[in-house]
């Protein structure tokens, strides 16, 4: 397989897995709105920051509410806004289609021209629900159709290389809104004061929904829900998909399959070590923030490992 | 309302599928019959589903403007061109005819040059062209084969003959777009196939790989073959990625080959492996920086040297274009004779050189009954439609044939056929032309039908998707 074209496969779906977890990001936290006591402001400046363009942002609106938010995450958002995620889903899908099953530039094609048709008109209300949820169902019928059609070759490894890294770092960065200044009236990042709790709980539900892990997280820690649990759930479950450390056991796997890999692979495991020796009591009464941002970088030299072995060689 | 042939007239134009009002020929009744039964509503419910199906599959070419690039849906007629079995295989074995002496003259002219000792064709002709590279004087590519893939635009005329307008003997694309076409109709009006035996055309991404594979230079059972573009913002994009994908070969871009001792590899996730053939979407000029355009960033340094090597194959090859200029095409009936010792099957549209004393002048007095085609340019830029110019205009294209005779060619303007496309009101006769497409190596291929293209505009005789003209699906029937 050629070293562009793998590159090419790997960003559709990193882009591809992004749209969906924007798509849901958004969709939980404008239910999560409904859930809170009147009044209580809601920290949505934290949703830019989980994308990383706080400047582009600022740049372009004065005051973070909801209603530039939604536009600035949806529609106008340079590279990380919804809409520019899926065009870019589309564009390494249309470099790659000579690789790719047929359908699956068919459907990535279709979702694109859904999105831009409609995203205009689904900045607020009753239709932006059901226009967030048609994306997500979308997104998984194209990761289904590409599992149940593609060899288990170099493409598809690639493939699953762009998803389960993008999950990974999706965890980390909800993690770190969860448990930041999302509620800035109620949390800080440190235990809450018992009156606080009914909606920190609420809270830590929500950041479970929008990688939807809500359910499976309460058939398998049986608990409540609470922020020590939600953040060892994310980070240290072997089973869960979205969980880091699934995501990352499952790059593991499958650069097994894939020649020159051991350096990618050392990283991982570097990566992998730091989530599973992580003491989460100690770290939710101080030094999260710090320990997220040291797990980023980590996650962050996967990739670049990944791009110095196979994309860009001989140069 | 129902479609009414009735009312159906194209006027002194010769129409390929009515022939008086009311009347349909012979090929063409079950059609018309079938489309007189429907609606013009049910028609236009028709286009819609195709449009759409169109969006979903993605089926586009850009279009290069001030304005940036414009990546545009493909532009389709729902109803279908139909040509007689009968009438397509006597064109069929023309075409044939027509690439074996163009091979035969592209390798004569690069090697013996004995058609110019023989005075056939001036010698100056042929190596003025802007076509004509000198780098590969002396070269014998396999079989003698230098077009691999050719695509003759043939027109038809008030005789309802088939006329060849060009051969495409560079990079000429369609192909895809006639493949598409074929699956559109099929999901829209399936109904249609019911009545009628209608050729397959499927075959061409198969008859393309087995024709790139025979000439490999290193003959094994799995041959590299690869499918070199410009990139993503080509406008034949579409097409490179659709062949990759239909050959099960890598599309690759310039970037992803590199020249080792007179090899070529490409840049895998596996490391260097090397490249056999090369089907290349990228002009001569833009090949190889070492060789032709020094500021080429779009092809592989070395690429040339490899091919003269005989390690990598290329096609068409480099210098292939030499027959590909509207003032040889005039002498492709010569060609015929002097090669292969036979008549043309297909015949030429008259045509007159400039270079030539007498007939540029015949040109000049009548520059405004005449169609001007400038030697080397393609997609319908550069041409003056004497009929339909300013004075201006007129003025202009006289100093310019007397500045560079060598550069113009002049035809009369052929009144193209018309087909009925399906307007906005009724279904109106629209001109047509069409692009077979045809393989050459070992043995030699021709698609069945090929690419027809209809200028969409009332009267318009321009047919080029870049300026507004649309495409149809093309049916070879057979009388069962």
């Amino acid at each position: 397989m050629l070293s562009r074209v793998a590159e090419r496969i790997y960003w559709q779906a990193r882009y591809l897995e992004r749209a969906e977890n924007t798509a849901r990001l958004l969709n939980v936290f404008s239910t999560l709105l409904l859930d809170l006591p009147p009044g209580t402001k809601l920290g949505w400046r934290s949703l830019v920051e989980i994308t990383g363009n706080e400047i582009a942002f600022d740049a372009k609106y004065k005051q973070a509410n909801e209603r530039n938010v939604m536009r600035f995450l949806m529609l106008d958002g340079g590279s990380s806004s919804l809409l520019a995620t899926l065009a870019n889903t589309r564009e390494n899908a249309r470099t790659t289609r000579e690789i790719m099953p047929l359908e699956a530039f068919e459907q990535i094609n279709d979702l694109y021209h859904y999105a831009k048709d409609n995203a205009v008109a689904s900045l607020s209300g009753g239709s932006r629900h059901k226009f967030l949820e048609e994306i997500i169902s979308n997104c998984h019928e194209i990761s289904g159709l590409m599992a149940g059609t593609m060899s288990r070759g170099a493409a598809y490894s690639f493939v699953r290389l762009g998803r389960s890294l993008e999950r990974a770092d999706m965890a980390t960065r909800i993690i770190d809104v969860g448990s930041g200044n999302l509620l800035p009236d109620i949390g800080t990042g440190k235990r809450q004061a018992e009156s606080n709790e009914p909606y920190e709980n609420t809270l830590w539900m929500n950041i479970l929904r929008s990688l939807t892990a809500y359910q499976m997280y309460r058939q398998h820690v049986k608990h409540r829900v609470n922020g020590e649990d939600v953040v060892r759930f994310l980070l240290q479950d072997d089973d869960f998909p979205r969980a880091a450390t699934h995501a990352l056991t499952t790059i593991t796997k499958v650069l097994k399959h894939l020649p020159k890999s051991s350096e990618a692979a050392k990283q991982v495991d570097k990566t992998l070590l730091i989530i599973q020796k992580a003491n989460i009591n100690k770290l939710l009464d101080s030094g999260l923030f710090k320990y997220l941002d040291g797990l980023q970088i980590e996650i962050a030299k996967i990739h670049q490992s990944i791009a110095d072995t196979w994309f860009l060689p001989h140069k | 309302m129902r479609v009414n042939w009735k009312t159906y007239n194209s006027g002194k134009f010769f129409d390929e599928i009515i022939s008086t009002p009311g009347f349909a020929r012979k090929p063409a009744r079950r059609l018309a019959s079938y489309l007189a039964s429907l609606t013009h509503a049910e028609l236009l419910e028709k286009k819609r589903a195709a449009d759409l199906a169109i969006k979903t599959m993605g089926i586009s070419f850009t279009i290069y403007s001030d304005a940036g690039n414009i990546d545009r849906e493909w532009p389709y007629d729902i109803i279908p061109r139909i040509i007689a079995e009968k009438e397509w295989d006597q064109t069929s074995l023309g075409l044939q005819q027509r690439l074996r002496a163009l091979n035969c003259f592209i390798n004569d002219t690069y090697n013996d040059q004995k058609i110019f000792k023989d005075k056939v064709i001036p010698k100056e002709l042929v190596l003025d062209s802007t076509n004509f590279r000198k780098q590969c004087m002396g070269i014998n590519p396999r079989f003698g084969v230098w077009a691999h893939i050719c695509g003759t635009d043939l027109i038809k005329g008030d005789d309802g003959q088939f006329y060849v307008l060009e051969d495409n003997l560079r990079v000429p694309s369609g192909v895809s777009y006639m493949l598409e076409n074929r699956r559109v109709t099929k999901r829209v009006f399936p109904e249609l196939f019911e009545n009628h035996s209608i050729r397959p055309i499927t075959e061409y991404p198969a008859q393309l790989f087995d024709t790139l594979a025979a000439i490999s230079p290193r003959q094994s059972d799995y041959p590299e073959v690869v499918v070199l573009t410009p990139g993503v913002y080509n406008s034949a994009y579409f097409e490179h990625s659709f062949l990759a994908q239909r050959m099960g070969a890598e599309l690759v871009e310039g970037g992803d080959l590199v020249v080792e001792k007179d090899k070529v590899y490409m840049r895998t996730i596996d490391g260097l492996s090397q490249v056999d053939v090369i089907y290349r979407r990228i002009d001569d000029m833009f090949l190889d920086p070492k060789v032709f355009n020094k500021d080429s960033a779009l092809g592989v340094p070395g690429l040339f040297q490899s091919w003269v090597k005989g390690n990598v194959a290329l096609a068409n090859a480099p210098g292939a274009g030499v027959a590909d200029d509207k003032i040889i095409y005039t002498y492709v009936p010569a060609m015929i004779k002097y090669y292969l010792g036979e008549e043309p099957l297909l015949p030429n549209v008259p045509s007159f050189l400039c270079v030539d004393k007498v007939q540029r002048q015949h040109v000049l007095q009548n520059l405004d009954k005449l169609v001007i085609k400038p030697a080397n340019e393609s997609g319908g830029y550069g041409m003056l439609i004497g009929p339909q110019a300013s004075k201006r205009e007129l003025a202009e294209f006289a100093r310019r044939i007397k500045a560079d005779p060598r550069n113009y060619m002049a035809q009369p303007l052929i009144s193209l056929s018309t087909v009925p496309i399906l307007g906005e009101h009724s279904v109106e006769p629209r001109h047509v032309d069409l692009r077979p497409f045809i393989l050459q190596a070992d043995k030699t291929h021709v698609t069945a039908g090929g690419l027809t293209r209809v200028a969409m505009v009332k009267g318009s005789f321009v047919v080029n998707s870049s300026q507004g003209g649309g495409s149809k699906d093309t049916w070879i029937v057979g009388d069962k």
